[in-house]
């Protein structure tokens, strides 16, 4: 990735807006973990940069603390020279990516569930309909036990709902009920993993639009957000899921999603993309908090009498700047005892596949999370993004300390 | 390869990196005009590995660097190509603190932050607080005997250090100082030799400081200029009343303009010359006293506007854009030149009024953040370090300014240290004589000269055969601007 004679791209020139100051690394989960220079934001921006240089001569040398990273932006949030982590870090994965794909079986798998699977919703299904006739049957835990499957991911593969709650919403356009005024008009983005994964957190959120008097539109012609595979270097791929997703949504005034990391992807298309469209897309998304907060919401949740912890999700902290939206929700519960967990804005450690990639960090970063927020001795805990819940509720379950782990959405549904 | 090997089997595989692409991130410190790859880093956790190490590299002659969080702004932990980096990051524990004699005792990688937040629920905190303090160690502090704002009122970190374990260079034990205090009667001063020494005396491994009771009441004031003068003669009007706030800064358009458009935006006034950030603590009435007679010089001095924060979200807003200051510089070039000299407090003004001078004769780009009570002046030159010739001007300016407060009565530095940075200043100061003596004490905790080679003392004072930094240097820059600059 020498300079070219067009000039360098533009995610070496970002590179150039860190000025080693340092102030990032406090806030880097991994560096706090590891301690290793090259495994904080500072240097991993310096690796980068030489590589983009051409100072380095092997780029497998480097992969490794690249592939450490989590992405999950914090760093970001703590630098005062504006550095666009998030930026460099994807480009740079796809350079890496395209010069030499990652060899070896976890990175063909990766390769393939991504783009075979989980960006082809039917697929996706079909896959969850075998997991769980495989956990129903036991399978898991003899094939476990037998070692044909790593531990880490028997342990935190969450267990597949059954059917009912599997089953994805209903598309085209829901109302709201009989006398309940309507507000608004909105379009559902409904996510991949959150479909199958967490169908009931997608009804919530639907049940929630509606009793707030919103139109909630189920959009048919939806893809996968494609954030796994810039993730993983792959932003080609990425791109043709989000010119869909562009195309879809195309009558909608706004896109409501429920989870972060895809709400994060989702708003960058005009960076993935580069286009006026994309960028015209990206303004029209909003986190489901992020628009509660601001309509307003019209209908009385069903009270919580309890602790209630609320974890940032990096990719809304930090990717989406959205903060205090959740808490004021969900300090309208009737009965609630909002606490603070030390460190609320730190990643848990989930970080979208980081945790079947890069099992020992994320547990390590996940156990100091569960112990923070243990601290609080919360009744339950709320988060919005599909992988922190399934990671959080993990680390709670591991150290003993079982919660209900529950997107804010479910905790702001007014009774029945 | 044989020392990498040994070292290897002495921390194992995963605390030592000899991959020499790996060891591009360990190429510098916040001084990023010195660039050089070490030979190999080495993380060890205690002080019987960096013992072991430090034997090791004793037997094999080879040199090495010590390093905390690599915050230092004069290329202090930058190593040279055959020499290692002995990291201290990952010595974190803070080994015992004692709220009755209010000391604590800790590893010398424990960042300078964390150890107050140790500490706080007992109501006590580590006073010398750099700017870097969220991320800066304890040992680096002590090695660059650091200062911070509120060292105006609180002393430097000297003064807080009570006493040190350290591996000399030979892999040797000495215990320095004595944890009860200066006062318990203890032979010669060694602590202090070296306390301020740049890592070139040996590895502090555990480190006992004194911790401070936290003030009953704080208040933070912010007032804002129409011209730096006027913001220097109310320093001076403050300390001439016999004032001494807990801290005294300044910091002017550039810097509150950057400090403005990043995400330590504290609400300066962005069209203020300057703003003055005074902090006052101490018991209640003193302290409302103290706020009232400052109000009245900011007002006498014709401050813009002036506010007063109370509660400790409010004064954290206003410290907010201050600790975040040199990174907010990014925005305006690539690389900056954090300088750091020191001029006596009375000819603070004459001092800013010939630096952008300085500045415009050079054609670069000057700001400047400083404490003002110390007449501790950070100017800052943004840069492109890709540019030769850019590099060139900055490094001139930087030259230049230094002499200035040479010739104001001043001195070099004022807490960032000499490091690889400012050799060819030194001489300003001292004489051959001066330097000499430097250079024997150096020699009786280092006789080989292989900790921290070719930093501190001018070449000729240094062990002739490690001392090639400044040629480095230039090597170092010539091959990155050939790179970069295509
Ligand atoms: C944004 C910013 C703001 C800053 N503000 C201030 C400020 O207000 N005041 C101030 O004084 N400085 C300031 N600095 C400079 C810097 O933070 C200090 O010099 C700090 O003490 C360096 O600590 P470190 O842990 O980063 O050490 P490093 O940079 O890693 O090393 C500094 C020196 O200490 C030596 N060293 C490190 N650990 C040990 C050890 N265990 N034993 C012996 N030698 C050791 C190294 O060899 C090196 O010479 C600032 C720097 C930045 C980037
Ligand atoms: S805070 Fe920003 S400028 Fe400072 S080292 Fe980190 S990324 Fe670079
Ligand atoms: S994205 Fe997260 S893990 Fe990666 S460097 Fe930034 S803070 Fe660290």
């Amino acid at each position: 990735m020498a300079p070219s004679s067009d000039g360098p791209p533009a995610s070496y020139l970002r590179t150039l807006d860190c000025v080693h100051c340092g102030l990032c690394l406090p806030h880097c989960p991994t560096h706090q973990v590891l301690r290793i220079e090259a495994d904080s934001p500072r240097g991993r921006i310096y690796l980068m940069r030489a590589l983009a240089e051409g100072r380095v001569d092997d780029a497998e040398a480097i992969r490794p603390f690249l592939d450490r990273c989590l992405d999950c932006r914090a760093c970001e949030t703590a630098c005062p020279s504006g550095v666009r982590y998030g930026e460099i870090l994807e480009d740079t994965r796809a350079t890496l990516e395209r010069a030499r794909p990652k060899r070896g079986v976890a990175a063909w798998l990766t390769r393939t569930l991504l783009w075979h699977v989980v960006a082809r919703q039917r697929r996706l299904r079909f896959l969850f309909w075998w997991l769980r006739v495989f956990e129903v049957l036991g399978l898991q835990r003899l094939a476990t036990a037998l070692r044909l499957l790593p531990a880490h991911v028997a342990t935190l593969a969450p267990p597949v709902p059954p059917a009912r709650e599997r089953r994805p919403l209903r598309t085209g356009l829901h109302r709201p009920a009989e006398g309940t005024e309507v507000r608004g008009r909105v379009a559902l983005f409904t996510g991949c993993v959150m479909e199958p994964l967490f169908g009931r957190v997608n009804r919530a959120t639907l049940d929630l639009l509606l009793a707030n008097g919103f139109e909630v539109d189920v959009v048919a012609a939806q893809r996968c957000c494609g954030a796994l595979l810039v993730h993983a270097g792959q932003p080609d791929r990425a791109r043709q899921l989000a010119a869909a997703n562009v195309r879809a949504f195309r009558d909608a005034d706004v896109v409501i999603n429920n989870a972060a990391g895809c709400g994060c992807a989702l708003k960058e298309y005009g960076h993935l993309l580069g286009t006026d469209e994309g960028r015209r897309f990206a303004a029209k998304c909003r986190d489901i908090c992020e628009f509660l907060a601001h309509e307003g919401l019209t209908a009385t949740p069903r009270p919580f009498h309890g602790r209630l912890v609320y974890d940032d999700p990096c990719h809304l902290c930090h990717g989406q700047g959205v903060r205090s939206a959740p808490r004021e929700l969900l300090r309208q519960v009737p009965g609630v005892e909002l606490v603070e967990a030390e460190h609320s804005a730190d990643c848990c450690g989930s970080a979208g596949i980081y945790n079947l990639l890069q099992p020992e960090l994320a547990a390590a970063i996940g156990e100091r999370k569960a112990a923070e927020i243990r601290a609080c001795a919360p009744a339950a805990i709320a988060t919005g993004n599909p992988g922190c819940m399934m990671q959080i509720d993990s680390h709670m379950h591991r150290s003993g300390h079982s919660v209900p782990v529950r997107h804010p959405v479910e905790f702001l549904l007014p009774p029945p | 390869m044989a020392i990498e090997r040994d070292l290897t089997r002495a921390l194992g595989p995963e605390r030592v990196l000899h991959t020499r692409d790996a060891l591009l991130a360990w190429e510098c410190d916040g001084f990023t005009v010195l660039k050089s790859r070490p030979r190999a880093v080495v993380l060890p956790e205690s002080t019987t590995e960096v013992q072991a190490v430090l034997r090791l590299l004793h037997a094999a002659a080879v040199p090495f660097v010590p390093r905390g969080a690599g915050t230092c702004l004069s290329g202090g932990p930058t190593a040279g190509a055959d020499a290692v980096v002995v990291d201290c990051s990952r010595m974190r524990r803070v080994l015992h603190v004692s709220t009755v004699d209010r000391i604590a005792t800790v590893q010398p990688g424990v960042v300078n932050l964390d150890l107050t937040a140790a500490v706080s629920d007992h109501d006590l905190h580590y006073a010398p607080d750099p700017s870097s303090q969220s991320v800066c160690t304890i040992g680096g502090n002590l090695a660059e005997n650091s200062g911070g704002p509120h060292c105006f009122k609180y002393g430097m970190t000297t003064d807080h250090v009570l006493a040190a374990t350290v591996v000399c260079p030979d892999g040797s034990l000495a215990h320095l100082g004595d944890p009860a205090g200066p006062r318990s009667p203890h032979g010669l001063d060694v602590l202090g030799v070296f306390c301020g020494s740049e890592g070139t005396f040996g590895i502090a491994t555990e480190i006992t400081v004194r911790l401070c009771r936290n003030p009953p009441e704080v208040r933070t004031l912010l007032a804002s200029f129409a011209s730096m003068s006027s913001a220097c003669r109310a320093v001076g009007d403050i300390v001439a009343a016999g004032l001494v706030p807990a801290a005294l800064e300044i910091l002017d358009q550039a810097t509150i303009r950057a400090v403005e458009a990043s995400v330590y935006r504290a609400g300066y006034p962005e069209n203020a010359a300057a703003v003055l950030l005074v902090e006052l603590d101490g018991p209640h009435e003193v302290v409302g006293e103290e706020a009232a007679e400052i109000t009245a010089f900011f007002r006498k001095n014709g401050a813009l506007q002036s506010e007063e924060a109370t509660t400790p979200d409010e004064r954290k807003r206003l410290w907010k854009g201050r600790k975040g200051a040199f990174g907010a510089m990014g925005r305006i070039d690539t690389d900056l030149y954090v300088l750091d000299g020191v001029v006596p407090r009375t000819r603070l003004e004459e001092a800013l009024t010939k630096i952008t001078e300085i500045g415009r004769r050079h054609g670069v780009t000057l700001s400047n953040v400083f404490h003002a009570g110390d007449g501790n002046l950070h100017p800052n030159i943004s840069f492109d370090g890709r540019d030769p010739d850019a590099t060139a001007r900055t490094i001139a300016a930087g030259h230049e300014i230094l002499q200035l407060c040479v010739e104001l009565g001043g001195s070099i530095t004022g807490e960032h240290g000499v490091g690889g940075e400012k050799l060819d200043h030194v001489p300003l100061m001292f004489d051959d004589d001066d330097l000499e003596v430097m250079a024997r004490v150096r020699r009786a905790f280092d006789p080989d000269g292989r900790c921290n080679p070719g930093k501190v003392l001018p070449q000729r004072h240094a062990c002739a055969e490690v001392a090639k930094w400044p040629q480095m240097t230039a090597e170092v820059l010539g091959e990155g601007a050939a790179e970069g600059g295509q």
